[in-house]
């Protein structure tokens, strides 16, 4: 009970910093338009690829598909990036990471507490983006299957903020590039699950990758609850309920093997000093 | 004389960490190649979903190379004076008795050495991978376009790092903002005639913008007919003009905003 509280007190104070590290540094006005314009940007890369070179522009049947994955995958690089650039942003920068880990609240909550702060950066954006998807380019979204909605995206959410756990960490051990880590597990995946292409288009070892990788179910979930079909035909035979029991395997798994993964580095960081490290890196 | 040496001692002191960051950190290979890969093959296959010719996956070839240099002007180049703040070096570097500009300009030097082998590291390996179809009719003109790109592109940096001289973690986020909006507005993706002549020509500010549309253009005449933004020879002379342009204009803005810091008393404040 006394360490589910600690747990608790440990998201609420990582999601208060975080949120105030993220929207504090200007007017909320300009925060607001930051929000919007970034992912905007993003979506309209991919609404000009298609209009240039696309048979039907907008209207070919790949696109929804392609902007539902393209916009949930903010939730990806938030989250992901959000909870390991925490460790190496209040270790490196701030120098806060020793002071984080000796107050009375749970280490492993306070970093979940700082992927809920970026959570909530990224829906709004996913719901400025959507709107903008909905209202301006026209894409047919709407709940065909609100319940299965609900479960498959808050499953993902959550199977995303432990990915974030176990890079953090990895974070935890390394200076270098550590910044980056959780851009290029981002980066992977976007390649991988078939945010913005069907999976066949790959080659197949790195198909094989995206089949493995829960996302890919995740999206295919959205799309099928958002849109009424998919955008991977093998996917096509796959029940809700299937798609359900594969995202919450997933993420038992994903679970598990993060709160491993943490607590072995968290023990080899403590035994070697590297909480307060500094490389000005 | 003497200040000319120290100009050239300053320039080669601040570019050498760059210069031998690279051969002593040989991890960037992973992670700036390897990473800018990764997208620029996401994006290759999003062209191929649509049938695209091949040539387009060039266009995201090249537009993924070029990112590298923008990246390094955002955040080794704009933000630069930013990190090195928090780091507490700012106040050595304006106490030491040098040229401002020559510690911009070795910054400037270095960062795009280290870059060039960034960008030629995707180059290779997306042409490679994706077997892209690459043919030089004129390589002096072509040559020419991606220097002047460099020249005006690193000295828009040196003039952004002076603006961010004053800044606390806006710099951070507003570096952050220059990425995606850029990416679009000056088609690292697509040839940024789609946008329309007056997008384009507003996007040129950034003088990336002009340097693709010009380099998609020697490397791709047949396609790029249908996509031409200007003539190459025209946007070889805009880039020449804007690169003289934004190194003048950073050195005026640099004093400017330094006196500016120096009375609001920010040199020095740390964790904005």
């Amino acid at each position: 009970m006394r360490s589910l509280r600690e747990i608790f007190w440990g998201m609420k104070a990582g999601a208060w910093l975080g949120w105030q590290i993220e929207s504090n540094w200007t007017e909320p006005f300009l925060f607001a338009i930051y929000s919007v314009i970034k992912p905007v940007a993003g979506v309209l890369i991919l609404v000009f690829m298609y209009l240039v070179v696309a048979k039907g522009g907008l209207a070919n049947p790949l696109f929804p598909g392609v902007f539902l994955g393209t916009t949930f995958y903010l939730y990806v690089i938030n989250v992901l990036s959000g909870i390991s650039w925490s460790v190496h942003d209040d270790r490196e920068h701030y120098g806060m990471l020793k002071y984080v880990y000796m107050a009375p609240m749970h280490f492993y909550g306070y970093l979940l507490g700082r992927g809920a702060a970026k959570t909530l950066v990224a829906t709004v954006s996913v719901l400025i983006t959507l709107a903008f998807g909905i209202g301006i380019l026209g894409v047919p979204l709407r709940f065909h299957n609100p319940g299965f909605f609900i479960l498959a995206f808050v499953l993902g959410l959550v199977a995303l903020s432990f990915y974030g756990i176990f890079l953090a960490g990895i974070s935890l051990l390394i200076a270098r590039h550590g910044w980056v880590l959780g851009d290029v597990v981002a980066g992977g995946l976007y390649l991988l699950c078939g945010v913005a292409y069907p999976l066949s288009l790959l080659p197949l070892p790195l198909r094989a990758l995206g089949y493995i990788f829960p996302p890919t179910y995740w999206f295919e979930a959205l799309r099928f609850s958002l849109l009424g079909q998919g955008l991977h035909p093998e996917f096509a035979h796959l029940s809700p309920g299937t798609l359900l029991l594969i995202l919450g395997g997933s993420t038992a798994l994903g679970i598990g093997l993060s709160l491993l993964v943490f607590k072995v580095s968290e023990r080899i960081a403590l035994r070697r000093g590297l909480l307060d490290m500094q490389t000005m890196y | 004389m003497k200040g000319a040496k120290t100009f050239l001692r300053t320039v080669f002191g601040r570019a050498y960490p760059r210069f031998i960051g690279v051969w002593r950190e040989k991890s960037w290979v992973l992670f700036d190649v390897f990473l800018p890969f990764l997208q620029v093959a996401a994006y290759v296959y999003i062209y191929r979903a649509v049938g695209a010719p091949p040539e387009f996956s060039g266009f995201v070839v090249l537009g993924g190379a070029m990112i590298a240099y923008w990246m390094n002007v955002l955040w080794s180049m704009a933000s630069q004076l930013y990190w090195e703040k928090e780091t507490g070096n700012l106040q050595l570097y304006l106490i030491a008795p040098t040229s401002r500009m020559a510690i911009l300009l070795g910054m400037a030097l270095g960062g795009l050495t280290a870059t060039t082998l960034r960008a030629a590291g995707i180059i290779l390996v997306g042409t490679l991978f994706f077997r892209i179809p690459l043919r030089v009719e004129n390589g002096a003109l072509l040559l020419g376009v991606f220097l002047l790109t460099l020249v005006a592109l690193y000295g828009l940096g040196m003039l952004l790092s002076s603006l961010f001289l004053l800044w606390g973690r806006e710099a951070w986020h507003l570096s952050n903002l220059f990425q995606e909006p850029v990416f679009l507005f000056s088609g690292f993706y697509f040839p940024v005639r789609a946008l329309g002549f007056w997008a384009a020509a507003f996007a040129s500010i950034v003088p990336i913008t002009l340097g693709l549309d010009a380099m998609r253009q020697l490397l791709y005449p047949e396609l790029m007919k249908n996509f031409r933004f200007l003539p190459p020879e025209v946007e070889l002379g805009i880039l020449a003009g804007s690169g003289m342009f934004f190194i003048i204009l950073a050195q005026r803005a640099l004093k400017f905003f330094e006196n500016l810091a120096r009375r609001e008393g920010r040199l020095t404040l740390r964790g904005q």
